[in-house]
């Protein structure tokens, strides 16, 4: 079977935000990152989302809380490096069961040129295990929507931390 | 030296900002707000930060973006505000204008011994508020400006912001429920959400 032509592919990240809208995502705490530009702007661009930039990750873990406290669903994009930023704030989600979706560009994996992101990013997964958190990873832009219609779900029917690690071959190395 | 500080008296001031609240839900910072809110009375629509530090702010922002038909007040202290301080920052862009967040400024980190906290030297906490672009933010030194930033809380066009001087004393520990999962789950039965 010919494999269709790149025009004729929908966008991984077009397809991630599809999936956000049929999950009913309100709100969307964001720290910008090259691999979450096109999502970042999207979600901007709808009027029923909230896009709502952060000056650090770990403000978006307390953003979450409170929209759900408010009985609306949110999900955060960020970089890997971000999730450094947000460990003592995921004991907010951990001690109250507040369903939380985090989207993970990586960086420092995979011919990053800037070594100053790799401790980060080697330990972005352990990191996040540590904490509690459900960790999935995306290495193919095929798997990308469903994998995170699958972390939406589990968060909010279950009551759940979880992350989506875009890898940063699926980004592209240069990320940003 | 405490009897002759004319700064509010914590509980007095949790006190006034609650009375007649109506529909308001309150959000409490680690600490010592959330002891005064219990003082003055348990309540399904009070969420008590009981970890978290530097939460409360964003906690409100959040609540505040989801229910538009409410009023969010968050009371925190200096110490929690400034573990947080990008969040002035990201509030004064959205300024959703059912939220107030107030801080108790003691000078101090009263819940670890009273050490010396920023505001007690030269850190403005309103300064910062209007420079993130809070229209309106009050520094409270009194009763006066108390009572007037209690009745904005019901009623302002846009995100307030007050801090206000209290005295740096200790008020016995009043302690609300502390698991999170109750905490949440009937906050959200109590407005719907659930």
């Amino acid at each position: 079977m010919r494999a269709p032509a790149a025009a004729e592919m929908p966008d991984w990240r077009d397809e991630i935000f599809a999936a956000l809208k049929a999950a009913e995502i309100g709100q969307i705490g964001y720290v910008p990152d090259a691999g979450h530009a096109r999502l970042i702007e999207l979600c901007r661009d709808d009027p029923e989302i909230r896009a709502v930039p952060l000056t650090t990750e770990e403000e978006g873990v307390a953003l979450a809380a409170g929209a759900w406290l408010g009985g609306q669903r949110a999900a955060l994009l960020m970089q890997s490096s971000g999730v450094g930023n947000c460990i003592n704030m995921l004991s907010l989600a951990k001690t109250c069961r507040f369903p939380l979706v985090m989207l993970v560009a990586m960086r420092g994996e995979w011919a990053e040129f800037n070594p100053w992101q790799v401790p980060m990013g080697s330990n972005t997964q352990a990191a996040l295990e540590l904490c509690h958190v459900l960790v999935y990873r995306v290495e193919r832009p095929e798997e990308a929507a469903e994998t995170v219609a699958a972390a939406l779900d589990i968060a909010f029917n279950g009551d759940l931390a979880t992350a989506v690690l875009l890898s940063q071959r699926l980004i592209g190395a240069n990320g940003g | 030296m405490i009897a002759k500080d004319r700064r509010l008296d914590r509980r007095a001031v949790m006190h006034t900002l609650l009375e007649n609240r109506g529909e308001l839900l309150l959000v409490t910072g680690l600490g010592s707000t959330t002891w005064d809110a219990a003082a003055v009375g348990d309540d399904d629509r009070n969420f008590y930060l009981w970890g978290a530090m530097g939460a409360a702010a964003m906690v409100g922002l959040g609540l505040a973006i989801a229910r538009t038909d409410r009023r969010v007040l968050v009371v925190t202290g200096d110490g929690e505000m400034l573990m947080g301080l990008g969040a002035p920052a990201t509030i004064g862009v959205q300024r959703p204008p059912n939220l107030a967040v107030a801080v108790f400024d003691n000078g101090h980190y009263g819940e670890t011994g009273m050490q010396a906290s920023p505001t007690a030297e030269n850190v403005e906490l309103v300064a910062i508020a209007r420079a993130c672009g809070f229209k309106e933010a009050f520094d409270i030194i009194d009763e006066l400006g108390l009572r007037d930033f209690a009745a904005r809380v019901h009623n302002a066009p846009t995100t307030l912001f007050a801090r206000i001087a209290i005295r740096a004393d200790e008020p016995p520990r009043v302690l609300p429920p502390r698991d999170g999962v109750l905490l949440k789950t009937r906050f959200r039965r109590a407005i719907g959400a659930e």
